[in-house]
């Protein structure tokens, strides 16, 4: 599925907080994935030491991006395997294309992939005549629906039960119509059989990457279905698509990296299956791909590279963030319009796509710090979003609303005694309006804040009144003849 | 200009490193170990550890003392839990050693599988008390879809090849005179059986690969608390 920017999150947001389904769904993942991240962590006293040191191999790596990738790309091509350098989504695509006509593949099988939805694939694969199954439930369950991902390792979070089981009577239909699919464990199992014949019958298989080692020319995948290993193994030609700020440098590197990963993901100690692949099957190997072939795409990566953004670069799609926000709790994923939701979205997209589409994602943020606070590889995301509203606003992208109440606010800084007087004549007002409940039921320009809930009047004088009171009885009462003027 | 040089290049001017600029130096964290404390331990304690840790993820185990008992534990498991009796055999020769081919009421056959046995027997190369994970390897008597595609799948570790962290597992992979210098096409660490919570965050279990993943365990082990044998 193709992606599209939406230019109106607002919008996008309304509907979602009217979906009684999504909000119950987002409450719970939220819920239940802090609960198992908090008591995993609580047991592994070294986690914190651990998230400095993923920091400290990102930041090395891509301090000497280049040096390791060319290690990388020389070890996979000692293995066996073909590297093949990407600019861009199109690029990627038309390799990817050409390997799969070239072996002359009818069907491919997919591994979870989200830079795979950054350059839409599935959809060019599709139109160009190739069979394209995704075989992880949740992309499997979102292909059938023509639906995109909502987070970064729970896909399908957004959907109940009783959706997804009309979804396979619809799509399943050589199978009985009355069949139970009361239970997850129903429509599990009916994937498993469905999918099992597209492993065997695939004559690609293209998977995503969690990492590259650069020392071996490893890729290393992670998945708890299984499906990522069926993938990679049974089909004639593997592709795999990384984008290359994945690579490492040493499979150490790699392992520390991994006992951050499942438990910021999904609270688990590790995934099931972590599987470290390097190049085609060797000549005395009973199975395995004929043929290895690693795309390093581009897609935006240098230019994140060049200064501010370079922190995201450190992101390892784990979701934790998307998991912990109060904003993507409220809206769900697909509210971002761009690939990637939640924090992470409102940082990465702006650079994907282009900050005049989506000025508005780096806006819907309170700035509690909930992400930062959880991003395995401590990446500032507020930090982030703050310099995208900054470039938003000196390229004047953002409303011109908002920007005249900016200028204003700002002009009126830079002189404080006028500030002060207005301070302190719209604290009245806001007081006499008030009235005895204290509530004002409707402000002028905050219809924003006020069609949903009351606002509360303002008590006492203003911020700057109450510190020169308070600061002042201090020094009153500490006086000794020092202080004064 | 192609999409390499481009890449390259792009990423130099970004960084400011000139073309050829070779090796970094050694970052300073690359020689200090930061192996959890439970990674660590005597022999014993690894093993009380591997085996709490494998079964919080829903894996079996079994005990046996000598490897030539392991045939006869298989065929009980089976029986037991009402499994198929036959199981496909990774086609290696240290699979020789564990009376496989001659147990009663276990039929093995060595091959590598498409999808059509139901139980397989596979090899070790280590199991790692840190996450209760087991690593397999793939080579020319190891095929890899016999770790995935059968619906059971009975793994042999033995008690001298448990190791405390993933780095000491992988410290086997590359001492392994079978392989050389080479690394494996894959080296793959299973922590459990196949799972999934896609559906409402609902764990079920056996989603692509194995339903059950059961690990027999060979050989005792000196230290354990009260100097019992682990």
């Amino acid at each position: 599925m193709a992606h599209q920017i939406s230019l109106d999150f607002s919008k996008n947001a309304a509907r979602a907080q009217a979906d009684t389904d999504l909000q119950s769904a987002l409450a719970k993942l939220q819920r239940d994935t802090r609960l198992a991240r908090s008591i995993i962590t609580g047991r592994l006293p070294e986690f914190e030491d651990l998230r400095d040191r993923a920091v400290a191999i990102k930041d090395h790596t891509l301090a000497n991006l280049d040096h390791y990738l060319e290690t990388f790309e020389a070890n996979v091509t000692d293995a066996g395997g073909h590297v093949h350098w990407c600019n861009d989504a199109g690029g990627a695509r038309e390799t990817i294309l050409q390997i799969c006509r070239d072996s002359d593949a009818k069907i491919v099988g997919k591994g979870k992939s989200m830079v795979s939805e950054e350059i839409a694939l599935n959809d060019y694969l599709i139109a160009h005549g190739l069979e394209v199954v995704e075989t992880d439930l949740g992309e499997y369950i979102l292909q059938l629906r023509g639906e995109t991902p909502s987070h970064v390792v729970m896909p399908a979070i957004h959907l109940k039960k009783e959706q997804i089981a009309e979804t396979f009577r619809d799509h399943h239909t050589t199978l009985d119509p009355d069949r139970p699919l009361d239970v997850p464990r129903d429509m599990t199992e009916e994937a498993r059989a469905k999918l099992r014949e597209k492993f065997l019958a695939a004559d690609v298989g293209i998977t995503g990457a969690n990492m590259l080692i650069a020392e071996t020319g490893s890729i290393v995948v992670v998945t708890n279905e299984g499906n990522g290993d069926l993938t990679q193994t049974l089909p004639r030609v593997h592709i795999v698509i990384a984008a290359i700020e994945k690579v490492v440098p040493r499979v150490e590197d790699a392992l520390s990296i991994l006992r951050i990963l499942a438990r910021s993901a999904t609270g688990q100690e590790i995934t099931c299956y972590t599987t470290f692949a390097t190049g085609p099957k060797r000549p005395d190997d009973l199975d395995g791909p004929e043929e290895f072939h690693l795309i390093l795409l581009d897609n935006g990566r240098t230019k994140l590279l060049e200064g501010a953004f370079r922190d995201v670069l450190r992101c390892i799609r784990c979701g934790a963030c998307q998991s912990a926000c109060p904003v993507y709790g409220a809206v769900g994923g697909h509210a971002y319009g761009g690939v990637y939701g939640g924090p992470i979205g409102a940082v990465l997209t702006p650079a994907l796509d282009g900050i005049d589409k989506a000025w508005p994602l780096p806006e819907a943020s309170s700035f509690c710090g909930n992400c930062e606070a959880v991003c395995p590889m401590r990446i500032p995301l507020p930090g982030l979003m703050r310099r995208w509203r900054d470039i938003a606003h000196n390229e004047k992208l953002n409303k011109a609303g908002a920007r005249r109440g900016l200028a204003l606010w700002a002009w009126a800084a830079r002189r404080p005694a006028l500030y002060r007087l207005g301070a302190r004549i719209a604290l009245r007002l806001l007081k006499t309006f008030g009235g005895r409940r204290g509530y004002l039921r409707r402000v002028p320009l905050a219809g924003g804040w006020t069609t949903a809930r009351d606002l509360p009047a303002p008590e006492g004088g203003t911020f700057i009144d109450l510190w020169q009171k308070e600061n002042l009885g201090k020094t009153q009462g500490n006086t000794t003849g020092k202080t004064g003027s | 200009m192609t999409a390499r040089d481009d890449i390259l290049g792009r990423i130099r001017t970004a960084l400011n490193r000139p073309e050829g600029a070779g090796p970094p130096p050694a970052p300073e964290y690359a020689n200090q170990s930061l192996i959890p404390a439970r990674a660590q331990g005597t022999p014993a304690e690894l093993t009380e550890r591997f085996i709490a840790m494998a079964t919080e993820v829903d894996i079996s185990i079994d005990r046996v003392a000598g490897a030539g008992g392991v045939g006869t534990a298989i065929a009980a498991w089976l029986s037991a839990e009402g499994l198929p009796d036959r199981a496909v055999v990774s086609p290696h020769p240290v699979m020789d050693a564990y009376g496989l081919d001659d147990a009663p009421g276990l039929t093995t056959h060595r091959d590598t599988t498409r999808g059509d046995d139901l139980v397989s027997i596979t090899p070790t190369i280590a199991g790692i008390a840190e996450t209760g994970s087991i690593m397999v390897t793939t080579g020319p008597g190891t095929p890899y879809t016999l770790n995935f595609l059968p619906e059971t799948h009975i793994a042999i570790v033995h008690v001298d090849h448990i190791v405390g962290g993933y780095e000491d597992a992988w410290a086997r992979v590359r001492s392994n005179g079978e392989i050389g210098t080479a690394l494996p096409r894959t080296v793959t660490m299973i922590t459990g059986p196949s799972r999934s919570s896609d559906i409402e965050r609902e764990v079920t279990v056996g989603v692509h690969g194995p339903k059950r993943l059961h690990i027999v365990l060979v050989g005792d082990i000196e230290g354990g608390a009260d100097g019992k044998k682990i």
